[in-house]
């Protein structure tokens, strides 16, 4: 009854797409954490504590965009606004797109049993990503 | 081939786990609420103008602050439980006590929240 179910992450192997891409959400939730705790501590270093609220320096975190800290206390925006932090959104909306479509695709193949009808959900979501990833940066690089 | 399951629709809906059913469950609403979340709030943010607006206004609104903050603290928490027993097997054998862990770290985080948000709200 009581089957082994510790198999390592080796054994187990990582041969195939699905697979790697198994693997992959693991990865990219920790990169995402590592990358809003980066945004967060970003903006205490840039003086948040006086000059935004938790709510603010949360919206920040989870995308460092300037656009997001527009309405608060912040006396020079310009700080937010470098390429750094530019970079850095960049790279939380690649990773959170890849995550958050491929998630998208592991429920809707769930529901979606037929051959054709998950052709088209890999159809829409590739779509999906290219859009998103141009739209995303055009928005943080352009504000 | 990978891409052949004989699952309808209904019996997916039906399906229910022997642990975490309920943590499976919010996982997949706070990853479609912030997938949905997410993508609107980027398109209206490029389309700007009335419609920006108009979809901003919801964002703003208390009610689906309160919503979409349970998406965003249950997936990243419920998905940090997800990855550390993933990523270290052994551990798998210790779900359960995972998952009380879980409520033990989400229910104080929340309740908190939702009583800041509703105090500056209302």
């Amino acid at each position: 009854m009581t089957t082994k179910r510790t198999l390592s992450i080796k054994q187990r192997g990582l041969t195939n797409f699905e697979a790697i891409m198994w693997i992959f959400t693991r990865l990219s939730a920790l990169g995402m954490y590592a990358l809003i705790l980066f945004a967060v501590i970003g903006a205490l270093v840039m003086g948040a504590r006086n000059q935004m609220n938790l709510a603010d320096v949360m919206r920040w975190g989870f995308m460092p965009n300037v656009t997001h800290v527009q309405s608060t206390d912040v006396p020079d925006l310009d700080l937010w606004a470098s390429p750094f932090w530019k970079l850095t959104a960049s790279a939380l909306l690649l990773i959170a797109v890849g995550h958050g479509v491929h998630g998208l695709v592991v429920i809707a193949d769930d529901y979606i049993a037929g051959e054709r009808g998950r052709k088209i959900v890999r159809f829409i979501s590739i779509v999906m990503i290219i859009s998103m990833i141009i739209i995303g940066l055009y928005l943080i690089w352009t504000s | 081939m990978g891409l052949k399951r004989n699952v309808s629709l209904s019996a997916g809906l039906r399906y229910k786990g022997p642990a975490g059913y309920i943590t499976y469950i919010l996982h997949r609403i706070g990853g479609l609420g912030m997938a949905i979340f997410i993508t609107t709030h980027i398109l209206a943010s490029f389309v700007g103008g009335r419609t920006g607006g108009f979809f901003n206004g919801i964002y703003e609104n208390w009610a689906f602050q309160i919503f979409i903050f349970f998406c965003v603290l249950f997936h990243a928490i419920n998905g940090l439980r997800i990855t550390i027993l993933d990523l270290f097997p052994k551990l798998l054998d210790y779900q359960k006590e995972a998952i009380w862990i879980e409520w033990a770290v989400f229910i104080p985080l929340y309740g908190i929240s939702v009583f800041v948000i509703m105090s500056t709200a209302l």
